[in-house]
């Protein structure tokens, strides 16, 4: 993504935001809450349309006009509460929007092949290495960490090449966490890239390979995680180093 | 779950028990088609009112659409016959569902808001229609739709099986069920999945009215005349009935067979009430009760879910 501003009337949200990822690659992306990350992210997803810049994927030049065209591309999105119907089981909701049928007239009806979706539901879960007790319990019944588990495995299963994981381990228990980041871990292996939003930086430094800090619609700090250290982090995202303070007074 | 699986089963098995020891006509085959019969209506009003619930809505105009419907259908029925008759009353049926669908699903409309007023204007047009009097004269053969037999079954409870079959299938077996309980799950999630949320809410409304189309056209053949009172405390009826069931109001969480059980159980109750000369306004504040007992204690067992 290169040069992307978007505004909102007179709220300039992006002002020229530049975000590289690589294949198989774990980008941690902090800043301050309206530092522009959600909106970058609704751009890469399709569901807000820059007001310039471009996005470049796998070497070609694209625009997404709704989510489904990013998806397409295999960009999937999890978002902190959206992602899951708690009342439909494991299976139904990694097949939720194009659920396996099979014919009984054909033409005229269609019935749900819950076994093949029960199938192919455990196959990604192994693959995943996610254990779970049973893929036909309510969702709603697990634990924090598994469903973000399942919320994962939804994304896998559509073949995608590029997760967007908006705050994954801000509301789980601390056991929960490191299951998480080791499945984010396990999605590189698999040849998936991964940005990860999260306030908890000590997550990011776990995990992430690069961090990349916005401020103010812009990118403020973008390098490996082994060259910086969270305090440097930090005074990026509040923005110190630059006289952040009198920035903030200035009321820009 | 233990509740649609083990609980409701024992109070219906009590409360057989008890009215038969109370009433021994109870168990008569006569007074059992009764039930049947009686429950008929009852049965196609709360598979709808199910549906409708398990996306997330909830219908409190069904006794009011009843009314008009049985009036309007009537009036065709006198002028142009009885196949067209009964066909008007189930279209106007799908027409209305389908109104109270895009009062919610596309101009957002809360749903206690929406059937509110659609139980208003309703109620207005079937007293307009009607003048407040019944519709008499209607063909002979209209009859046997409401008192006819199929094989010594009363026929209107064939239809509500029929329904009960067909419904369930339906929600557990197909995409359209799969997403009416997405809906009323996470109807953003549902969203971001690509299920065209309105359309699927408009669609489970107008089936909903459908059936309710079905119940009104029944119920003015065993009234063998068209009311605008006719359904009087039919949505407060499949409301009680899909609650007692399990079904819980908007959370997605129940199913059509839970609704069948809740159906049984008020069946039972209201027949036996009736036996032992439990009059009808006491078993309306029993009704009251069992409502508000039923959401109650839905909600006690799943706090914090």
């Amino acid at each position: 993504m290169r040069g992307i501003v978007k505004a909102f009337g007179a709220v300039e949200a992006l002002r020229g935001a530049d975000l590289t990822l690589g294949v198989a690659e774990v980008l941690g992306l902090v800043g301050d809450n309206a530092a522009g990350k959600s909106t970058l992210m609704k751009i890469l997803t399709g569901v807000h349309r820059p007001d310039a810049g471009e996005i470049v994927f796998e070497g070609r030049a694209v625009a997404f006009h709704s989510p489904r065209d990013s998806r397409a591309l295999g960009i999937e999105m999890i978002y902190q509460n959206l992602a899951l119907a708690p009342n439909l089981d494991v299976v139904g909701n990694v097949f939720l929007g194009r659920e396996r049928t099979k014919r009984v007239l054909p033409r005229v009806m269609e019935w749900l092949d819950e076994r093949r979706m029960d199938a192919e539901t455990r196959k990604i879960l192994d693959r995943l290495k996610i254990r779970m007790d049973s893929v036909r319990a309510p969702v709603a019944r697990l634990s924090g960490g598994q469903q973000q588990a399942v919320a994962i495995a939804r994304a896998v299963s559509f073949n995608a090449r590029v997760v967007v994981m908006d705050e994954p381990t801000a509301s789980l228990a601390v056991k929960e966490v490191g299951k998480v980041l080791a499945l984010v871990s396990e999605l590189r292996a698999k040849q998936v890239s991964v940005i990860l939003i999260s306030h908890r930086l000590q997550d990011v430094f776990t995990v992430a390979d690069r961090v990349m800090v916005l401020r103010g619609g812009r990118g403020a700090l973008d390098t490996r995680i082994g060259d910086t250290t969270m305090d440097e982090v930090v005074k990026y995202i509040v923005g110190a180093d630059t006289g952040g303070l009198s920035h903030l007074a200035s009321g820009r | 779950m233990t509740w649609s699986r083990v609980g409701l089963p024992a109070v219906i098995v009590l409360m057989a028990l008890t009215f038969s020891v109370l009433n021994p006509n109870f168990y008569s085959a006569l007074n059992l088609r009764n039930v049947a019969r009686q429950s008929a209506i009852l049965s196609l009003t709360a598979c709808g009112q199910t549906m409708v619930v398990l996306s997330g809505g909830f219908d409190l105009s069904v006794g009011m659409v009843i009314g008009l419907i049985s009036v309007a259908a009537s009036l065709v029925m006198v002028e142009t016959g009885l196949w067209t008759g009964m066909l008007a009353g189930v279209l106007m049926g799908v027409g209305i569902g389908a109104i109270n669908g895009v009062m919610v699903a596309k101009m957002h409309l809360p749903p206690f808001i929406a059937t509110l007023a659609m139980l208003s204007a309703a109620r207005g047009v079937a007293l307009i229609l009607s003048g407040g009097l019944p519709i008499t004269d209607l063909p002979r053969d209209f009859r046997w739709l409401g008192a006819g037999q199929v094989l010594t079954l009363p026929l209107p409870a064939v239809i509500a099986a029929i329904v009960f079959v067909g419904c369930h299938l339906l929600m557990k077996k197909t995409r359209f069920g799969r997403y009416v309980y997405a809906i009323g799950g996470n109807e953003e999630a549902a969203t971001y999945a690509g299920v065209p949320v309105a359309r699927y809410k408009i669609s489970v409304w107008a089936l909903h009215g459908l059936l309710v189309g079905v119940a009104a056209v029944v119920l003015t053949s065993r009234a063998v005349s068209g009311h605008a009172t006719l359904g009087e405390g039919a949505e407060l009826e499949s409301i009680a009935a899909t609650v007692i069931g399990g079904t819980a109001l908007g959370r997605g969480r129940g199913s059509i067979a839970n609704t069948l059980l809740g159906v049984v159980a008020m069946g039972i109750l209201t027949n036996g009430l009736n036996l032992v000369n439990v009059s009808t306004y006491y078993q309306m504040v029993a009704m009251g009760v069992i409502i508000a007992g039923a959401v109650y204690v839905d909600q006690w067992r799943h706090r914090g879910d």
